[in-house]
């Protein structure tokens, strides 16, 4: 059993609308010193077996060119074994 | 015998019914393709349609990219056939990699519903063939994932090569760089289109009949082909 996290985030050059529009509600809801919020996705991706070899680069791939687009995004793969 | 023009349904897709009959309008034979079959009946062009393919689940386009359909279609399109992405079909033309750059959440956040007045600046594709240097249109746009975004060389290399196909007017309605509505690739034979030509077809329902020129321009760039 294993788990695979896989972060995808906005590169910072590019505008994030949305995180724009979350960043205009903390202040308004009276958070101060706000500079910036950018805005992501995270999946957890659960298996059974270990995450190794071919299996790890299979999902190397599958994040780089389904779970982000890498013109846009880029991606942090986490591999965890055994978690509790 | 009047040309093949297929015209795919990926599961939400919403405007594939309107893309077939501008098709005919044109006076082309529309032929339904479907997202889950590699055959495309041998069609001599394809229109990917407006809508929400998948939900736009993950991102616009990002799912369909890899429908079985798309194989074919990516395969045709490198050997030179005619491929017009509309709205959600351009997302997917990004997301294949026939067409450089990204299509992403309108600056405003706010999803855009409006008669857009554009100006046609490429008429060497196969697309826009139909159509005058420099020509102003006006046809529906409607979109929430709209903005085009590519990096600045890629955004020169489309300028200096003549690849912009169409560019906003009046109002930049979703934040794209350079108010790029619509591009092509190197060879001019893959376009991409962010506002909506199919609903500008007849005047009992569209704004204008500007987009016929789009389907007319396809017919006319194969007989000559």
């Amino acid at each position: 059993m294993a788990r695979v996290v896989v972060d995808v985030m906005l590169k910072p050059e590019i505008l994030d609308p949305q995180g724009r529009a979350v960043a205009g509600s903390l202040r308004r809801l009276g958070l101060t010193g706000v500079t910036d919020v950018r805005q992501g996705k995270q999946f957890i991706i659960d298996l059974d077996g270990v995450v190794q070899g071919a299996r790890l680069e299979l999902l190397e791939t599958l994040a780089a060119e389904l779970l982000s687009n890498p013109v846009i995004e880029d991606y942090k793969l986490q591999v965890i074994e055994d978690p509790a | 015998m009047s040309l093949r023009v297929g015209v795919v349904t990926f599961p939400g897709s919403l405007d594939d019914r309107d893309a077939a009959r501008a098709v005919r309008i044109a006076g082309g034979e529309a032929v339904s393709l479907w997202h889950g079959d590699d055959d495309l009946k041998k069609v001599d062009a394809v229109v990917l349609p407006g809508g929400f393919s998948y939900g736009d689940y993950l991102r616009c386009g990002a799912i369909a990219r890899f429908a079985p359909v798309m194989n074919s279609v990516v395969e045709r399109a490198n050997a030179g056939m005619p491929v017009l992405g509309i709205c959600n079909g351009f997302q997917i033309l990004c997301e294949s990699h026939l067409l450089p750059g990204a299509l992403t959440r309108n600056d405003s956040l706010h999803f855009m519903c409006r008669d857009q007045r554009l100006r046609i600046e490429n008429t060497s594709s196969s697309w826009t063939s139909d159509f005058m240097a420099g020509q102003e249109i006006v046809i529906p746009l409607k979109n929430g994932e709209g903005g085009y975004v590519a990096d600045e060389r890629t955004l020169d290399a489309l300028e200096a090569e003549g690849r912009v196909v169409a560019r906003y007017l009046d109002m930049n309605p979703n934040g794209s760089r350079r108010d790029i509505a619509g591009i092509c690739n190197e060879r001019g034979n893959v376009v991409g289109l962010m506002p909506h030509p199919e609903h500008a077809v007849e005047s009992l329902t569209g704004p204008t009949t500007d987009g016929i020129p789009f389907f007319t321009s396809v017919l006319k760039s194969l007989v000559n082909a």
